[in-house]
């Protein structure tokens, strides 16, 4: 695989490139599913090809290929310079990137047992398992299980002189129980909604999250979901589970810290971000109990953005983004480092693939742990609502405003759980919303929650990203405007 | 490297557009794999090759910032064995790579118990030819795109605004085979342009799609968009409340692309259709109707589906009332119906899906709209649309990118951005007014056949700062 990279960066520079970097990459999936007590989707996939990025004539180029021949790379890199020749005819301003060291290092993520040397039957017989314990319970009218498994092989080598190879295994897996009665459909996910959990961990992440015992549990929590009460519309006190938590970091925080959607470079498609480049230092984002970083180093956990080095060749690190309350600084690369007048990029280039450009990602954005145990925090909490697994998420394009809804709530009145509630959401504004929490659970909550959708870039690419969280509590948060004419009644 | 390797023509020296592989070296790719299969003992084997050729340039900050291309060929095979299916995929196609991705296939659908409802695969199908390949978008060139950023860029700087966007074009193929002689392909091309312009603290947008890069024109839509922007700079912030709207085709496109998979079968099967005992009912106003159709001169896509059956036409929502759903082999069989066309790839677990929706217009232009108006906002795009409640089928999103005040027939000024909570289906029982149907592209839903909608009482709960 070195020859090829080798052999793309020395024709990329022979036809006029200033910098290159190229990634081969093989990337393999497994994916399991299973619907009604029936296999679903039984597939694999391998992809394997070559993305070469240059800069010629201040601009930037990118060109990939799947025809990894001496012949089929040289064309590749040519066709990048000259994309990168038309790019220049219309640039603004020629790049510069913050400086970097050159790096020769390989690298794996720890895992204790490769899901793709799991027998297929075992896989297969779990989800089967765990489908018909949601199956056993009366009124569940969809049980819907899913397994997947990604193995990546990536060689990074730059015109700079770095050469990485990395392997990654990621792991995942949930289930769902979906019930239709009268003129409602009501569902619950374990261990979270949209996919389940997923980490840069083996099958023992599988193991670990004990799907069958928890199949009846949330199976039974969806019917009775029909009877509940509806959640209402008002001010409330708001406790968030750490699954949904991880979802608002990611809307709230994780993306309005992007640097190129600060710069205005995704302006026509993700949006922008309120977090202009004087808030920095400036902003009161949080509560003086939020602290969040943005850390792909492996000692803040197995998380979806977990790594060693970038896709642009920086070594994973910790940027702190709130600390204390106070914002402190976005996610970056070479480019935008430079732009803004930082001496490193923040290590969070990231491709969906070896046919996609490297682009700004968030890497394990996560509230740290606070000191409240969660059996404390709900008995000192006198009137509020817990909600819990993200049903639906949505903010504006410069990421002021959000709703959430979820998939189940529950009242707390006088410090204990009183009674479920259906369909119930909240609504805010980011800054207000993370400047009313008021307390935070310690790490024995903690999960570093993994997002295996996260859509950016045109093309889109889809990546995924960890959100370490554990439950929190907001105070006067806006509750039910979702349902607002369900809630009185209409 | 066996006689089953691509030879796929080369690149010009230049950065000239890739030239896809022609049908007759799919179809040898095909049945290469299909002789591999057999002589490995597989009872039915089914083998789809997709190809893409794309180009993407994108800008912002007035000028060019990204700028990609991607060339890429993948089989995927799908292998029954004793009642068992499963799929594999490689973009690796000497012989022993495919050898090892039936093998897979294989290994895959024996790990399983037997599936007595597997329906055996289809022969030989007739197809309807349609024609979505146009010369002059796959010769499109980077220098080509550069050039028309250029033009639109010089146009925000002469304005004092900034714009961002892209200008997409591509080429794309696909071909299905199987074991018991099916076989069928597509090509196509497509072109898209999007640009917004910002001119602070608003900002405002357009976007045209088709396979011919000729039916649009990329500085008419800078023009459009730069004009909007103007007149959004100073947005009045409204009260949250039901208002009457007027959605141009990108809005009307993004909300009711969230209905498609409603109208599959499995989808009904499984009761999580908003359509579960609604069918045959008077559900959304008389002046809606909506059909799937493949053919439909403003769509595109392939006439086929999953597993190679020919695409049919199907009415959908008839003057209101859900009359037909889509169905694949199986779904058709569960319920005794035909099937349409519209099967995903198997195996999976969501059956079929209409992919070509193209709703009954009116006559009514915008300014019509406007002009016939007290009160009301007229909505360029919405922004992050997701499903609250799948029965009563409320989606929440933003509105983005301009959105102005009409008042007694006129647009009196820029209003700031609402949230919306709002039924799909009660939208569709309020449409005063619709436009022409046009082939209309936001960024939630696929492209689809729409018009602009008056729509009254439409939700808005919450405002944003901008």
């Amino acid at each position: 695989m070195w020859d090829l990279c080798i052999r793309s960066l020395e024709t990329a520079r022979l036809r006029g490139a200033t910098y290159a970097d190229v990634r081969v990459m093989h990337q393999r999936q497994r994916d399991l599913t299973t619907k009604n007590g029936k296999v679903g989707t039984l597939a694999q996939s391998e992809s394997i090809g070559l993305g070469i990025r240059v800069l010629a004539g201040g601009a930037w180029g990118f060109a990939s290929t799947d025809r990894l021949t001496r012949e089929g790379v040289e064309r590749c890199a040519i066709q990048a310079v000259a994309i990168a020749k038309a790019s220049a005819s219309a640039k603004r301003n020629d790049v510069v990137m913050a400086d970097e060291q050159p790096y020769i290092d390989s690298w794996q993520s720890p895992f204790r047992k490769d899901p793709f040397e799991i027998p297929l039957e075992t896989q297969l017989a779990l989800l089967l398992d765990a489908d018909g314990e949601m199956r056993r319970v009366k009124g569940v009218t969809l049980t819907e299980t899913d397994m997947q498994f990604r193995k990546s092989d990536c060689w990074f080598a730059s015109s700079i002189g770095s050469r990485i190879h990395q392997r990654k295994v990621t792991s995942g897996c949930g289930i769902v129980a979906t019930s239709f009665k009268g003129e409602e459909i009501q569902k619950r996910s374990y261990p979270n909604s949209f996919g389940g959990q997923h980490a840069l961990l083996g099958y023992e992440l599988i193991e670990s999250l004990d799907l069958v015992k928890n199949a009846a549990i949330i199976a039974e929590e969806c019917v009775a979901l029909h009877s509940a009460a509806q959640c209402p519309e008002k001010k409330s006190t708001l406790i968030l589970g750490g699954s949904q938590l991880g979802l608002q970091i990611h809307e709230s925080v994780g993306h309005p810290i992007e640097l190129d959607r600060v710069l205005g470079e995704e302006a026509n498609f993700a949006g922008t971000s309120f977090l202009t480049l004087d808030q920095v230092n400036n902003l009161k984002y949080a509560s003086d109990i939020v602290n969040v970083v943005a850390d792909a180093r492996l000692e803040h956990g197995h998380g979806l953005g977990t790594f060693a080095y970038d896709d642009e060749g920086v070594p994973a690190q910790c940027t702190k983004i709130i600390e204390d309350g106070q914002f402190r600084g976005y996610l970056s690369n070479r480019e935008t480092a430079r732009l803004i007048g930082l001496d490193r990029s923040s290590g969070t280039m990231r491709t969906e693939g070896w046919n996609r450009l490297p682009i700004i990602r968030m890497t394990n954005v996560s509230l740290l742990p606070g000191n409240w145990n969660f059996d404390d925090l709900i008995e000192s909490t006198d009137d509020g609502i817990l909600m819990e697994t993200n049903r639906s998420w949505s903010i504006d394009d410069r990421r002021y405003q959000f709703q959430f809804s979820t998939e189940i709530g529950w009242e707390i009145k006088g410090g204990k759980k009183v009674r479920m509630l259906k369909n119930p959401s909240y609504s805010g504004i980011t800054t207000e919303f993370w400047n009313s929490c008021d307390a935070i659970c310690n790490a024995d909550h903690w999960t570093l929650w993994g997002t295996p959708n996260c859509g950016k870039g045109q093309p889109m690419q889809t990546m995924g990203t960890g959100h370490g969280a554990s439950p929190s509590r907001f105070r006067n948060i806006h509750i039910g405007a979702a349902f607002s004419e369900q809630a009185a009644g209409k | 490297m066996s006689s089953t390797s691509k030879k796929r023509p080369a690149l010009s020296k230049s950065a000239s557009p890739v030239q896809l592989s022609n049908e007759r070296e799919l179809r040898k790719i095909i049945d290469a794999t299909l002789r591999l299969a057999k002589s490995l003992g597989v009872e039915e084997t089914e083998v789809h090759v997709d190809e893409v050729a794309d180009a993407l340039t994108r800008f912002a900050n007035n000028g060019i910032h990204q700028n990609v291309a991607e060339h890429g060929l993948t089989v995927s095979i799908r292998t029954v064995y004793e009642g068992r299916t499963a799929r594999a995929t490689t973009n690796r196609v000497d012989e022993d790579s495919l050898r090892a991705t039936i093998e897979g296939a294989l290994s895959l659908a024996a790990s399983q118990p037997k599936n007595p409802s597997l329906l055996p695969m289809p022969g030989r199908q007739k197809y309807r030819r349609v024609n979505r390949f146009i010369k002059s978008t796959a010769a499109i060139t980077p220098d080509d795109r550069a050039q028309a950023v250029r033009r639109a860029c010089d146009l925000a700087v002469k304005h004092g605004q900034v714009a961002a966007g892209i200008f997409a074009t591509g080429q794309n193929q696909t071909a299905v085979g199987n074991s018991r002689g099916l076989f069928a392909a597509y090509r196509d091309t497509h072109a898209e342009f999007s640009i917004t312009m910002q001119e602070k603290p608003s900002a405002s947008w357009a976007k045209a799609n088709s396979p011919d890069v000729r039916n649009f024109d990329a500085q008419k839509l800078a023009a459009r968009a730069s004009e909007k922007a103007h007149l959004a700079v100073a947005p009045k912030e409204l009260p949250a409340g039901r208002y009457t709207v007027i959605l141009e085709p990108a809005a009307v496109l993004d909300l009711v692309g969230f209905l498609f998979y409603d109208f599959a079968a499995t989808a009904l099967q499984d009761k999580r259709s908003c359509l579960n005992e609604r069918l045959g009912k008077q559900l959304f106003g008389k002046n809606i109707s909506i059909y799937d159709d493949a053919y439909h001169p403003l769509q595109l896509g392939a006439p086929f589906d999953g597993e190679g059956l020919p695409r049919q036409k199907v009415h959908l929502v008839d003057r209101g009332v859900p009359k037909n759903l889509v169905y694949s082999r199986n779904s058709a069989k569960v319920t005794k119906k035909s099937p349409t066309g519209h099967g995903f790839m198997l195996p999976n677990e969501y059956g079929e899906a209409p992919m070509n929706l193209v709703f009954d217009g009116g006559n009514s232009s915008l300014e019509e709209m406007i002009a016939s108006t007290d009160r009301g906002l007229l909505v360029t795009r919405l922004w992050y649309i997701r499903e609250v409640d799948p029965y009563e089928k409320i989606m929440t999103g933003m509105t983005r990118d301009g959105l102005f005040l009409v008042e007694k027939g006129k647009v009196s000024t820029a209003a700031r951005n609402f949230r919306f909570n709002q039924s799909l289906i009660e939208m569709l029982r309020s449409v005063e007014l619709l436009g022409p149907a046009v082939r209309a592209t936001g960024e939630e839903a696929f492209e689809m056949v729409v018009p602009a909608m008056k729509v009254r009482d439409f939700h808005f709960s919450e405002v944003t700062k901008f």
